[in-house]
Order: structure tokens, then C-alpha cells, then sequence
């Protein structure tokens, strides 16, 4: 039976400040949704809010990944529930070769009961996956040895991205900008990559400003976000408007969330935020 | 018995090494307390000759001349008075280990020394309390003319290398507890490794602290003749009382010309030991000096390994590893002095604080007026795992001399909120993505390690964090 990851009403809040103000979404195991918008519009905060980041404070709504309540789990247990997040700037872990991370993490994913200290996938095993991964993906294999995202380049940090989410199968894969700072080559490489990926058993929602993604990855769905909501869902089509045309079309057609979406930006400015994760 | 010791081992959760042997059967331990008489009695114990009793009885008046140190860790508590300077569980050291007392034995079988000696050591000495109680050498090291054994039986069967060096190195006026062990020393290692006899497995002595109130005082002398080669390394466990106990060791190397000598210690002392230790070598041409120093127990460390680089080409290396966690204060670090011109050293320091625990990285580098072309390079970088705990950098410098290169960095880092929510994405439950953190904070240093030793050092930052979480 196909999964499906439901978000009913989400609001959240980053430090006080409301980001999220009612957002619906469901993807099937099979469906590729893109999500575009505005800066600003709430695409990241939804993304960290489903992996669970302490800093996004849920304060109403729910989200499920079929009967399981994932609000009541922590990010492991998230991610242990099928649920991943390719990051837009993925942190650097000094001292932890890719290889041992990844063991780590694959063990936990599979093996959803393991408790820390217990046994690990198979070494064998576990290396052959690994490498004939990173071959599918162009890395070199020196990659395993290295310190995770340590002097990473743009296009390292997000290829080790797609080959965390090539190692971990999840059911619902979302993708933070994955494209953003990359040349044309390495766009190819992870949206080849992503395209092998994404077959039936994995749904996937694009969080993208960009079309490149989504012309090797063809939307079945596209949401636009504007002031913290989901105004707008249509097909590819929707997408490949939005990126020709730019947003004012769809700030006319929900004067509110526009006004929202304003008020928000302003108060950022007054209140001098810098962009988080940058 | 093992069996009845097992009621200790709840009073600290993370620590596995606190069960204690009955003492009862103990062959001699000394009334409590240090004066001349004390002092005495353990010469006369030892059958010492008459040059060490005054030694010592000299070294006695300077410890007691000396003002404590009002710096570093906070030692008020230590009550001279109300410790056992030399207590000796058993009459003889023995070459085999089933000789061994049984209680000790098994002691030893719990901390897996004799199962590493099968493995892959080329000697062992097992010090319980005051004395040695095991002690081993591979039997060609010995044809070659290698010497292990402990200090004392050094002090009897090699009379004239003992004479040549013991106290030169760290005399016994250099600091007020280098004065007290020189008063009260017992037990310790004697290394002396011949010219150009390169030693492939490490030798070990394993330091193991019994009683309560007692006060180790291991006194070690390490020769590496020219073109030699030893690797040294040392472990220490206590058990777990409520009173503290005091350990307060001498280490002496030389290192002659083109030999090395690398000391590696993996120091995990219950909390509730006082570890104040001075250890110094002095390297000649070309030699090369290693101090691999990993402070993860004790109640107060104050160590700080110090190189004296003495000729042209001398190198000098330490790698420092300190972890302070509740109730802990790890005041470690590291000296080298440059004596002679074209010396190099580097110091690379890695500490963690966790649970309240402080950790201070304590330093120094001097180079002489006239040593020349000499390199220096200091890493010192503290990670912080929790708003409780503490971590302080007191480097110091002094240079007499402009053509040198000195090189130092610091850093201190707090585990980012955006490491651990990166790593529990990926499925790793909470503590394990602090512990993944720490490892990899670490593993720089432990990299350096032989494999036994790294993955044994990897345990116990482990065993650190367990429980860190919730």
C-alpha cells in the first residue's frame, strides 16, 4: 500500500514570529510535487519544520506520515519514519569520515529499533552499496574517506545530498533548494541522480526558484507559497508559468497573502534577521 | 573477590573501573600521615642505600618548605595528613601472572592487561598500590640488553645508570610535588633501551590505585640510547570512594641522539583521585620526543609534559587529549623549550567539557637567546558540550631570540544546535549524534594512536558520553 504524508493546517513559528500560517499539503509515495514562491514565502521553514528542527515551534496544526503522528517524534525518529531532508547548506562534521556517518545512518534507517551501540549493517556489505552508489552519482570513491562536507565545494556538499538520500531510500524525500549554487553540470548530475531515485516507492517535494530540476524531474504537482501559504497548486505547467513570468500574476490573485507576505519582509528588515543557515 | 565488589560499581554510573579488592590481607602498609619517620621507615622497607634515604629525607623538607601552588587546579581539599604514603599488598613481584595474589589477578583480568599482554605488548609491569606485583619482558628485548623493570629494582641491579640520571632530569626542587615523590616514590618503570635496538611492540605499565586514601608516588626513568626506538604506555584506573587519593608521579626521559621515545598515557583514575604529575624528557640531536597525553579521569589533573630539546635537529612533539566532565577539572598541557638552534615542536590539544566540567589548556614555549631557526606550532581547540561546563586557554610564550617561527591557534566551539539536528536527520538518536561530534573532535589526535589504543580511547570518550542526554 502507498504511503502518504499529510500536513493539515500547519502554523509555525520561528522565534515568536509566525512564518507558517495554515498550510495543506498530502504527497503519495510516487508523486513529485514542486514548491515555488517568493523568498521569503515559508518553503524552507515547511521543509525544516517536517524534519523537525527544535527552532520551528508547531503551534498548530498536524502532520502524518499515514496513521503515524509525526509531531510527537524527534528528527531520528522522523527520519527512522522514511522522512528526509536534503539540505540547502548541509553542515560540516569535522573528524567524521562520510563512510562511518553514512554505516551509521543507514543501520538506523533500516533497522528503525536500534538503540545506540548496537550492531551495524554489515561492513561487506555496506561497501558495496556505498560504492556502487557513489559510482551511479560520478563521486570518486576517495569521497567515503573524507571528513563529512570538510572543504566540501558547493557541488560536493550536494552531491553527498543525493547520495545520503540514494543510501536511504526514504519514502518522502524533500528537497531544499538543491539546486541552488550549482553550475549547469552539477544540476545534471543531481537531477539525474534524483530522477533515478524517484520511482514509485518515494514521494518528493522540490523546493526549487529554479526550472532545471524540475525539467528532469517533471512535477506532477506544483504549489506556489506566498505569506506562509499554499495559494496556488496546479501541474507542471503552473511551474514552468511561474518561472517564465515571476510572481506578480500570483500576488494579484491573493491580494491577502501578498499583503502578508510584505508585512513579513518589512518587519524582517526592521528587525535586521540575517538569512538563517547561510 | 569480584563478585562482592560489584556493590561498588553504582556510585558512578559512567565509570567501570570503580570496584575495589579487600585490603586485609595487605603485607604492610605505613600509619597515615607524612614526616621523616614515615620516610624513613620506606627506605629502610626497601632496603634502600644510604644516598636515597637522604635523598629523600632532603626532598622531604623541600615539600615541606614549599608553598601549594595557587594556580590551576583548586587543592585546598588535599589533606597531606590523612593519606597512606606506601602501603604493599603483596611480598613479591612475580613473572607469572597465576602467581599473582588472587584478588589482584583477577583485578588486572578485569582491566584486560593480561589479554593485551598476549596480544600485543613486549612487556608489561603491573603496579597495584605501592609496588610492582607483575612485571615482564620479551625474552630476545632482554638478551639485547634491554632493561624493564620497576625503579626500585633499578635502583639495586643497575646502580650506575640509575645513579648517572635519576633526579637530573626533574630534580626534586623543581615544584612541591615533584619534592613529595621524590620523598616517597615507590615502584615506577625503569626503561633503559641500548643503542640503535629499535623495540617494534609498545611496553606498558598499568597503574592501578586500590585503597582508599592512598597516595601513588610511581617514579619512571626512561633512557633511549642513541638511534633507539621504545614506545611506552601507560594506564591508570581507581576505584571509586568517597575520600579522594592522591597520585602524584615523576617521569624522567632522555632521549639520545636519533632515538625516539613516544609516552602515551590514557589516564581514566576514578574521580576522586588528585593526578599532579611532572613528566619531562630531554631530546638530543635529531632525536624525537612524543608525549601522547589522554586525561579522561581524576577529580584535578595538573600535567602538563614538558620537552627540553637540547641540540641541533631535536624535535618534540605532544599530543594532548583532556576531557572534563562532572565534577572534573582537567588543568593539562604542554611545555617545550628550546634550547639549541634548528629544534622543532608542535603541540596539538584537543579538550571537551561536558556536565559542568572545566578543562584549561596550560602551555608553554621558550626558545633561548642563542637557539636559532627553531619551528614552532600550536593547536589548541576546546569544544564545549553544554552551558554548564567550562574550558579556559593560558598559553604562554617567552622567546629570546627573533629568528624563530612560532605558529599558534586556538579555537573553541560549542556543539552547533545545526550539527546535531543534521546528524539526527540521518536517523542518529541524540546521543548518538553528540557522541559522533566528539569522535570526530578527536580524531585528529586519536588517529596518531596504534589501533588498541585508539579504539580504546574511542571506548572511553564514549563511556563519557553515555548518559549525556535527558
Amino acid at each position: 500500500m502507498s504511503s502518504i504524508l499529510k500536513v493539515k493546517d500547519l502554523h509555525v513559528s520561528v522565534e515568536e514570529t509566525p512564518i507558517l500560517r495554515g498550510v495543506d499539503l498530502e504527497i503519495k509515495q510516487g508523486e513529485i510535487h514542486a514548491l515555488m514562491g517568493p523568498n521569503g514565502s515559508g518553503k524552507s521553514t515547511l521543509a525544516y519544520a517536517l524534519a523537525g528542527h527544535p527552532k520551528y515551534e508547531i503551534t498548530k496544526g498536524s502532520i502524518h506520515i499515514d496513521d503515524v503522528d509525526i509531531l510527537e517524534l524527534d528528527p531520528s525518529g522522523r527520519a527512522r519514519q522514511g522522512l528526509f531532508l536534503a539540505f540547502q547548506y548541509p553542515v560540516t562534521i569535522p573528524g567524521v569520515k562520510v563512510a562511518d556517518f553514512l554505516r551509521h545512518a543507514v543501520s538506523n534507517i533500516r533497522n528503525p529499533e536500534r538503540k545506540e551501540g548496537e550492531g551495524l549493517i554489515p561492513m561487506r556489505e555496506y561497501r558495496k552499496e556505498l560504492r556502487s552508489r557513489m559510482e551511479e552519482l560520478g563521486m570518486d570513491p576517495e569521497f567515503a574517506r573524507r571528513y563529512l562536507n570538510e572543504g566540501f565545494s558547493g557541488g560536493e556538499k550536494k552531491r553527498m545530498e543525493i547520495l545520503q538520500l540514494a543510501m536511504l531510500q526514504p519514502r518522502f524525500a524533500l528537497l531544499d533548494e538543491t539546486d541552488s549554487g550549482l553550475d549547469s553540470d552539477a544540476v545534471r548530475v543531481v537531477s539525474e541522480g534524483l530522477n533515478r531515485l524517484a520511482g514509485s516507492e518515494m514521494g518528493v517535494l522540490i523546493i526549487t526558484h529554479h526550472e532545471r530540476l524540475l525539467e528532469f524531474n517533471k512535477p506532477h504537482f506544483t504549489h506556489v507559497m506566498l505569506g506562509g501559504r499554499i495559494v496556488e497548486t496546479g501541474d507542471a505547467a503552473l511551474a514552468h508559468e511561474l518561472h517564465a513570468n515571476g510572481y506578480a500574476s500570483v500576488r494579484e490573485r491573493h491580494p491577502q497573502a501578498a499583503q502578508e507576505q510584505q508585512q513579513a519582509d518589512q518587519s524582517k528588515v526592521e528587525n535586521q534577521e540575517v538569512p538563517s543557515g547561510a | 573477590m569480584a563478585t562482592e565488589t560489584k556493590t561498588d560499581l553504582p556510585i558512578i554510573g559512567d565509570y567501570q573501573y570503580g570496584f575495589h579488592d579487600p585490603t586485609d590481607q595487605y603485607v604492610f602498609r605505613s600509619r597515615k600521615g607524612l614526616d621523616a619517620e614515615i620516610v624513613a621507615e620506606i627506605s629502610e622497607m626497601k632496603g634502600e642505600p644510604g644516598w636515597m634515604r637522604d635523598f629523600r629525607l632532603n626532598s622531604l623538607e623541600t615539600f615541606f618548605a614549599r608553598p601549594m601552588p595557587e594556580w590551576g587546579g583548586d587543592l585546598s581539599t588535599i589533606d597531606f595528613q590523612d593519606i597512606y604514603y606506601y602501603v604493599r599488598a603483596s611480598d613479591k613481584q612475580e613473572k607469572d601472572w597465576d602467581d599473582v595474589p588472587e584478588d589482584i589477578r583477577k583485578t588486572y583480568d578485569r582491566l584486560g592487561i593480561p589479554e593485551a599482554e598476549k596480544k600485543y605488548l613486549a612487556g608489561v609491569k603491573a603496579q597495584y598500590e605501592s609496588e610492582v606485583v607483575y612485571g615482564s619482558l620479551e625474552e630476545d628485548l632482554a638478551k639485547q640488553g634491554v632493561i624493564f623493570t620497576d625503579t626500585d629494582t633499578a635502583l639495586k641491579e643497575h646502580p650506575e645508570i640509575f645513579r648517572e640520571y635519576f633526579g637530573t632530569i626533574i630534580p626534586p626542587g623543581d615544584n612541591k610535588f615533584a619534592a613529595l615523590n621524590s620523598a616517597v616514590w615507590s615502584g615506577g618503570s625503569f626503561i633503559y633501551v641500548p643503542p640503535g635496538i629499535n623495540i617494534d611492540f609498545p611496553l606498558q605499565a598499568y597503574f592501578r590505585i586500590n585503597s582508599e586514601n592512598m597516595g601513588q608516588f610511581e617514579r619512571t626513568l626512561i633512557v633511549v640510547d642513541e638511534g633507539a626506538n621504545v614506545h611506552y604506555v601507560e594506564g591508570c584506573t581507581a576505584p571509586t570512594y568517597s575520600s579522594e587519593s592522591l597520585h602524584s608521579a615523576v617521569v624522567e626521559i632522555v632521549v639520545k641522539r636519533k632515538g625516539r621515545c613516544r609516552y602515551t598515557t590514557i589516564q581514566n583514575w576514578s574521580n576522586n583521585v588528585y593526578n599532579l604529575v611532572t613528566k619531562r624528557a630531554m631530546a638530543y640531536g635529531d632525536a624525537l620526543m612524543e608525549w601522547v597525553d589522554g586525561n579522561l579521569g581524576s577529580q584535578i589533573t595538573m600535567k602538563y609534559p614538558a620537552i627540553y630539546l637540547m641540540e641541533p635537529g631535536a624535535r618534540g612533539e605532544t599530543l594532548s587529549i583532556a576531557f572534563a566532565n562532572r565534577g572534573q577539572h582537567q588543568d593539562a598541557g604542554a611545555k617545550m623549550v628550546h634550547c639549541a638552534p634548528k629544534t622543532s615542536s608542535r603541540i596539538i590539544s584537543k579538550s571537551i567539557s561536558k556536565g559542568g566540567g572545566r578543562s584549561s589548556y596550560r602551555g608553554l614555549v621558550k626558545v633561548a637567546a642563542d637557539a636559532e631557526n627553531c619551528k614552532s606550532n600550536v593547536v589548541c581547540d576546546a569544544l564545549i558540550l553544554d552551558s554548564d561546563s567550562r574550558s579556559d586557554t593560558y598559553p604562554y610564550i617567552e622567546i629570546d631570540n627573533d629568528d624563530v617561527a612560532i605558529e599558534h591557534e586556538a579555537s573553541v566551539s560549542k556543539i552547533a544546535e545545526e550539527q546535531l539536528f543534521y546528524l539526527m536527520s540521518r536517523g542518529m538518536s541524540e546521543a548518538e549524534a553528540s557522541s559522533m561530534i566528539v569522535t570526530g573532535f578527536i580524531e585528529p589526535l586519536v588517529k596518531e594512536l596504534p589501533m588498541e589504543y585508539a579504539v580504546e580511547m574511542n571506548r572511553l570518550i564514549e563511556l563519557q558520553m553515555e548518559g549525556s542526554v535527558g
